[in-house]
């Protein structure tokens, strides 16, 4: 006899009760019913209507993605000797250069808000800003720096540099602004103004591309998959 | 006795059914059934199998394709930078990468997860939302987290890899051989990052679509039941060119460059900004830093 | 006796059975051919069949081989008592518990091959043609203690059928293997253990506490599907199976039982005491978060199955009834089967490591293959007792003479 072991056995011996198997064939239908409701609690099927539950890829948007200028314009600013190879700016059709018509117009040196060009809508720093702080009074097609030296529309990076000097420095070493092509070799940097258009800086906001699929719906899509 | 014969008989059929077969199958039916690790072939038996991948990409593809098995530059460990000041969430480095790296469309695979993340409760995971789709980004309450592969110095999907189809390149580039990986997703288990990606189903790639600069270990089309992740684009960084996904960012918010060189603008980052990397605790050493400039 | 006519005695006993025996088997070929035609979609769609995606890479197919690794591992519940304590009576039932240990594992075995993305590619495990991430990778760790352990099964149950069926005690080389199964249960739950708690990246896992919990839910779940067994047994064999045995393994079941609850109980009050964000899982696991609540009645009937399993296994009167007794296994058998499958796995991958909430189910196609694999383990657990059991009782035929007696009838028919 083991210690604890009791010497009266229970009325109905293990071998003669008769629980076992209406137990086990219980046991065996809520297996069953459980495994129905998990089943039950699919839905791989994305509601109608719903956006972005369609697989989108590149090729859906051709005008983002079907060009490769990740190198232009490197050449070119390259041969032009320039200090930093910039592509060149992103000017108005018809409008460069700015000679043409202002070298016979009168210059009016008083601030004010102009008409002509009113497509330009100035919002940058306007309360104390005009157009005649950056262009040249004398030669619109140069631009002034504080010193009164003159710089081309090439470089106009040393003007937003006076004021945005971090940024010009970060930029210089890289950090700022989109840089492409080679990380070892030549990089095709960009001006300010190719992102940032100087009379209204600020970065517009922009449609994201769409999300991406929700992992319910990851095998619905092509209908090769189907459950 | 005629249970010993019966039994001999057997034996010798059975091996001699196994070895016919075998010799029926097509030599390339048994390169590719038998293909040893990437990491244990000699710099020839590479160039074979360099040609033989292109010979079945250009079959898939219907294009003359390249598929290069070039290794790490010298002196070379990779890093990588993001600001988060400057990003704003459009998407564009995902879809680039997609097309770069010929990901599946459908399934749809996509390296790079964009989190959108409450500026008021910074980095919290729990908050985070992949799938944001407001009319236009950026949302003023809110930023937004970049996450791929992070290249770890320490990387656990290596630790854990059963069969180590995933190794660490010198030049820190963490890479899959993805014909050696069994799909057992362990590695998927132990990123902290949801950096790894499984293809679930039979990946397609329109062949118009596909990207037919390859890298064995890059952006080669993978084959089902395997994983796969960013590479730092494997095939044009060790041909000198920055990631695609560094050329597509239309705000410039990612860095990339040679960590080991000073003067590399990563290197000017460590340096000049104050990085962070995700989820320090966890001692993973990303390769991928995080910034803010502003 | 050879080898050979050892292996057609066995087989005669097999093919020898009544119209119960039949038709259960019939039942389990049917369910592994219906899962079977699940599996070779799923290889010719790939694993999208199932309801795995990349926020919940692993669910339903490593939830039960955690589970069975659990049910291999406690036979173990049966050999310490009868060979490190001597005690005669679970004696002659060790090696029932060894079979069980055997189809566990097996079926283990079944459900990692299933889970695989490339099973054709198995062979990269295996060095020297393929290669083996030993010693860092727990998984190859776990590979070789689970294939260790079932040889190590085949060989002891093997050797003392073989014994039986000629009527010879086993050799002296079975008890040392016998006591070397005591470790190596140990092990091969704690190295699948270890696959989850070392993932640093998995912090629901990410616990010492994660392989004494393996042990002990291990430990209370295999022996209950034993102690059923035994019962079936008792009543369709004349196997003597006293019912001291089972009350002595159902009162070591007991104190396995409050370990395990005990460990739980320490978990959740680390969790929710330093609430910190790893309190997310169990959150998930027991309240749901941002309306995602699929799993919170597996928790609460996990939780309140075992507690009242623990209570019927408690008191003695309760333990030897036969009614309660069978209640409780029922009871612990499902608890731990949800919390080492559901779990343990799901909370893991949700949130996911990046926040995201994918509230995974398994489809039907897991849910076959699952039914297969099942059947697969117990057919092998049926044949294997339907040749031990006659053994134990006394009643093995072995025929020595077989071979003279068969041919001549059909000589004399022709």
């Amino acid at each position: 006899m083991e210690p604890g072991d009791r010497s009266d056995e229970p009325a109905v011996s293990l071998s003669q009760s008769k629980a076992l198997v209406p137990l086990l064939l219980l046991f065996g239908l809520g297996v069953l019913g459980i495994l129905a409701t998990l089943l039950d609690g699919h839905s791989f099927v994305p509601p109608e209507g719903a956006a972005a539950n369609r697989a989108y890829g590149p090729a859906d948007f051709p005008d983002i993605f079907d060009k490769d200028d990740a190198l232009t314009g490197l050449e070119e600013a390259r041969a032009a000797g320039l200090a930093i190879p910039v592509p060149g700016p992103p000017l108005t059709e018809g409008l460069y250069p700015c000679s043409a018509c202002h070298a016979d117009m009168p210059t009016n040196p008083v601030r004010r808000v102009v008409d002509a060009h009113g497509d330009i809508v100035l919002h940058h720093d306007e309360e104390n800003r005009w157009c005649l702080d950056c262009h040249d009074a004398k030669n619109r097609d140069r631009l002034r720096l504080a010193s009164g030296a003159l710089i081309e529309f090439t470089e106009s990076y040393k003007l937003c540099g006076q004021c945005h000097g971090t940024q010009y420095r970060d930029w210089k070493s890289g950090i700022h602004g989109k840089r492409t092509g080679y990380w070892n070799g030549a990089k095709r940097y960009l001006l300010c103004v190719h992102c940032h258009s100087p009379h209204s800086p600020a970065f517009k906001a922009m449609k994201p591309l769409p999300p991406p699929l929700r992992p319910q719906y990851l095998a619905h899509q092509g209908g090769s998959h189907e459950q | 006795m005629n249970n010993d014969r019966s039994r001999r008989d057997f034996l010798v059929g059975a091996t001699a059914a196994a070895a016919g077969m075998l010799a029926a199958c097509s030599p390339a039916a048994r390169e590719r059934f038998f293909r040893r690790h990437f990491q244990e072939l000699t710099p020839s038996e590479i160039d074979a199998r360099m040609c033989r991948l292109k010979e079945d990409y250009d079959r898939q593809l219907g294009r003359p394709t390249t598929v290069s098995a070039r290794a790490a530059l010298p002196d070379t460990v990779f890093g990588y930078a993001l600001d988060l000041s400057r990003c704003i969430g459009c998407r564009t480095c995902v879809y680039a990468c997609v097309k770069e790296n010929n990901q599946s469309r459908d399934p749809q695979i996509h390296w790079i997860r964009v989190l959108e993340m409450k500026k008021e409760k910074g980095i919290d995971f729990e908050g985070a939302n992949p799938y944001y789709d407001p009319a236009t980004v950026p949302d003023p309450d809110h930023f937004y987290l970049p996450v791929a592969c992070q290249q770890c110095r320490n990387p656990p999907c290596v630790s854990v890899c059963p069969v180590g189809a995933t190794w660490q390149e010198p030049d820190g580039i963490v890479a899959i051989d993805y014909d050696w990986c069994i799909g057992c997703r362990c590695c998927m288990a132990a990123c902290p990052y949801g950096a790894r990606h499984f293809n679930w189903g039979e990946p397609s790639l329109p062949a118009k679509e596909a990207n037919t600069n390859m890298h064995v270990l890059g952006n080669r089309p993978r084959p089902r039941g395997v994983v796969e992740k960013c590479t730092f684009c494997v095939q044009r960084v060790r041909e000198g060119r920055y990631p695609a996904c560094v050329e597509a960012c239309p705000v410039g918010a990612r860095k990339f460059g040679n960590l080991l060189d000073r003067e590399s603008e990563i290197s000017k980052i460590l340096r000049e900004k104050r990085v962070f990397v995700l989820k320090a605790e966890l001692k993973t050493e990303p390769k991928f830093y995080y910034f803010y400039s502003l | 006796m050879n080898p050979f006519s050892v292996l057609r005695a066995c087989a005669r006993h097999v093919v020898r059975g009544n119209r119960a025996y039949w038709a259960w088997i019939s039942f389990l070929l049917a369910l592994i051919v219906w899962g079977g035609a699940a599996y070779v979609e799923q290889l010719r769609h790939g694993l999208i069949v199932t309801g795995m995606r990349d926020q919940v890479s692993w669910a339903f197919y490593i939830g039960n081989f955690t589970f069975l690794v659990g049910v291999a591992a406690a036979a173990v519940v049966l050999v310490i008592p009868a060979y490190v304590y001597g005690w005669k009576p679970i004696k002659e039932l060790t090696i029932l518990g060894e079979i069980l240990a055997i189809s566990a594992l097996v079926m283990s075995l079944l459900f990692v091959v299933a889970d695989m993305g490339r099973p054709d590619r198995w062979w990269h495990l295996m060095p020297p043609i393929g290669r083996m991430n030993f010693p860092s990778a727990m998984l190859a760790w776990d590979v070789l203690a689970l294939n260790l352990y079932l040889v190590l099964n085949v060989v002891i149950v093997a050797h003392l059928l073989y014994r039986g069926v000629q009527s010879r005690p086993p050799s002296r080389f079975a008890l040392p293997l016998i006591i070397v199964s005591i470790p190596a249960a140990v092990a091969i739950h704690t190295v699948t253990a270890f696959i989850y708690a070392g993932l640093a990246s998995r912090p629901y896992w990410n616990a010492a506490i994660l392989a004494p919990r393996f042990l002990c839910s291990a430990f209370c779940s295999g022996p209950a599907i034993l102690l059923i067994l035994f019962q079936i047994l008792q009543r369709t064999s004349d196997i003597k199976i006293k019912n001291e045995a089972i009350w002595k393994i159902a009162e070591l079941m007991a104190y396995a039982m409050f370990l395990n609850l005990f460990l739980l109980g320490a978990e959740v009050f680390k969790e929710f005491y330093s609430g910190t964000e790893h309190l997310v899982h169990f959150t998930y696991l027991f309240s749901g978060i941002h309306g995602h609540h699929a799993l919170v009645p597996f928790a609460w009937g996990f939780v309140i199955c075992g507690v009242t399993a623990f209570l019927l296994f408690l008191f003695p009167a309760t333990r030897r009834n036969p009614v309660t007794l069978n209640i409780g296994c029922l009871l612990i058998y499902a608890s731990v089967y949800i919390e080492k499958g559901m779990g343990t796995i799901m909370p893991a991958f949700t949130p996911d490591t990046l926040g995201e909430i994918y509230e995974y189910a398994p489809t039907l196609h897991e849910l076959r293959v699952g039914a297969a694999i099942f059947s697969v383990g117990f057919l092998i657990f049926t044949v294997l007792c339907k040749v031990a059991v006659p053994i134990l009782s006394g009643q093995f035929d072995p025929r020595r003479h077989a071979s003279a007696a068969e041919s001549a009838p059909t000589a004399s028919a022709a």
